[in-house]
């Protein structure tokens, strides 16, 4: 103990002395927002809801990143171009022309669910011609190559789509059916979100399902181990890669639909900070891992929801709120610092090395 | 016709002239070796044989058929499975799994079912794990698994590399007495050993390599009593 107090440097007392600041003040305002107590229940339930809504769409986008990462060890920062694509398309061309008609409101199912088919169909192809054209050459180009080239990728579609439907905010059509909440002992949640949350679980189920239980899936488990073997075995390497972007494409497509729901807007731009919060949240679970995306997904969009009010509230803060952001990317830094392989993640990195 | 017509086969691995001109064949039922030091081009042959090198030079033939400008997945297809070097088992997928990817290619439910009970059968333990991961497995189950893997996808042709790899040798004897039983069923087998005495205990012929090249192709029985054979395979004065 002694000896290990003598080699510490005055820098790594520095960076304690950092660390202890912050989760003091965390702690200082954790206990100072209990004290004054400025929400009632209801309103952390609120809070509560809203992260789980938020967060299983971080989950299903997150697991895109997590399925190309387990395939390919790439980080796809274009994937929430994907998200993006398909329902700002499925906006333009499906949800707004349709709002104009009686069928909207006569058949809101049927429409949505014709909506999510657009915007899944759109993302699908954008991230399999994205693939095939961008990626798949660079294969076996060094890492940085191919991440520099999704983020290249990333903002071509973003300015791909600002051309072609322009840069202003398109409000989504209110669906008249999803007005209203749902009251359960007390608890007001609002359908969208009941919408959202019950979405992303089928879908989440539907897609673990699919990877442990298919033939597909099983291959798409195999190439990710060892794409050489798995090419011994009679799978079509090239082939599985692309089910694998269509997959979380397929995912992100829908997730858009359900982010349409809760926020009631779309645009360009909109793909961003979903797609930096689901790899966050992807990382944190620990990338690669199916569960893990799920799991850090709602995590994340819990901690967001709550974390402001209840660590920064009691610290006079004001509009605590909008400091969600520091507060999610601290914490990632924070498990990334106790547990660099992410909540369920494997060593990954270091045994492919 | 042979089943398997390797003509004068060149490999580059980068700039490095890995295979010097390989020739070999193999006729339907037979165990063949490839015997030969660390380098000598053993695993770079039957990794071009299966698509995951492909010849600069020289052609590759299955049953006439010229097979060396397919990819891998399409010559499993055509019937010809490899247990790799280092056994490769997927770790994170469970042996019964592993064994379903080794079917990948086939489409045949009952077929796939029949051979899978066969694979139970030659390696009983295999059984015992079906639903373990295979990355808990201990290195002997490893190989079954892998030599499993690729009985599963019925091939005509089987290619072992180095089955006896790191193993124990009372499980080596019966890795080995395994290759007798899978060829007695009709699977012909090309073999690659670095333990030359156990390749020749099983094949009917053998070729040996050297730095690319093929230096001697004969019988089994005639290359075990080689002198130079002798000397530098088989460690005999």
């Amino acid at each position: 103990m002694r000896e290990r107090l003598q080699n510490l440097d005055p820098l790594s007392v520095v960076l304690w002395l950092l660390r202890a600041a912050i989760l003091g003040a965390v702690l200082w305002g954790t206990v100072a927002t209990i004290l004054n107590n400025p929400y009632s229940a209801e309103n952390w339930l609120d809070f509560l809801v809203f992260g789980v809504a938020q967060g299983s769409l971080y989950a299903l986008i997150a697991l895109g990143y997590t399925l190309v990462y387990g395939v390919l060890f790439m980080i796809n920062f274009a994937h929430g171009e994907f998200f993006m694509s398909g329902i700002f398309t499925a906006t333009v061309f499906v949800a707004i022309p349709l709002s104009e008609t009686a069928f909207w409101d006569s058949h809101p199912v049927l429409s949505l669910l014709v909506v999510a088919l657009v915007a899944m169909a759109t993302s699908v192809g954008i991230a399999v011609l994205t693939e095939r054209v961008a990626y798949r050459p660079l294969r076996h180009a060094p890492r940085l190559v191919p991440l520099i080239t999704a983020i290249g990728a990333s903002f071509f579609w973003q300015y791909f789509f600002r051309g072609l439907y322009g840069s202003g905010i398109t409000a989504f059509p209110p669906v008249e059916m999803l007005k209203g909440s749902l009251i359960v002992g007390g608890l007001e949640i609002l359908w969208t979100q009941v919408v959202v949350i019950v979405a992303s679980v089928l879908l989440l189920i539907g897609l673990y399902i699919f990877v442990m239980r298919t033939k597909t899936g099983k291959a798409m488990r195999a190439v990710a181990e060892d794409k050489q073997v798995a090419a011994l075995m009679g799978i079509d390497v090239d082939r599985v890669i692309v089910i694998t972007f269509a997959t979380g494409a397929a995912l992100a497509g829908a997730a858009g639909l359900l982010y349409a729901l809760l926020f009631r807007q779309v645009h360009f731009f909109m793909g961003f900070f979903p797609g930096i919060k689901a790899f966050t949240a992807a990382v944190l679970g620990g990338i690669g891992s199916v569960p893990g995306a799920a799991l850090g997904g709602l995590f994340l969009g819990m901690f967001e929801s709550i974390g402001p009010s209840l660590f920064l509230e009691g610290l006079g803060i004001p509009a605590a709120y909008q400091l969600k952001d520091v507060i999610a990317f601290t914490m990632l830094v924070l498990v990334l610092i106790v547990r660099p392989q992410g909540i369920l993640g494997e060593r990954l990195a270091e045994k492919k090395a | 016709m042979a089943l398997l017509e390797v003509n004068g086969i060149h490999t580059y691995y980068g700039a490095i002239h890995a295979l010097k001109g390989i020739s070999v064949s193999v006729d339907e039922g037979e165990i063949v070796t490839l015997i030969g030091a660390n380098g000598a081009g053993k695993s770079t042959t039957i990794n071009t044989i299966c698509g995951i090198l492909h010849p600069a030079q020289g052609e590759i033939y299955l049953e006439g058929e010229a097979i060396h400008e397919l990819p891998a997945h399409e010559i499993v297809m055509r019937g010809v499975s490899q247990a790799p070097e280092g056994r490769r088992v997927f770790g994170r997928l469970t042996v019964t799994e592993n064994l379903e990817m080794g079917a990948y290619a086939r489409s045949d439910n009952n077929g796939i079912r029949r051979d899978m009970e066969r694979v139970f059968t030659l390696f009983p333990r295999l059984e015992e794990r079906s639903k373990q991961v295979a990355g808990t497995l201990s290195g002997g189950e490893q190989q079954m698994l892998s030599m499993g893997r690729a009985l599963m996808a019925s091939p005509r042709l089987l290619l072992l590399d180095e089955p006896s790899m790191g193993l124990a040798p009372i499980l080596v004897e019966a890795i080995f007495d395994t290759i007798r039983e899978i060829n007695a069923r009709g699977t012909t087998v090309l073999l690659v050993e670095q333990n030359a005495l156990m390749a020749f205990s099983v094949a009917n012929r053998g070729y040996v390599l050297q730095t690319g090249e093929i230096q001697l192709a004969d019988t089994a029985e005639a290359l075990r009593q080689n002198d130079e054979v002798r000397k530098l395979y088989l460690g005999e004065a």
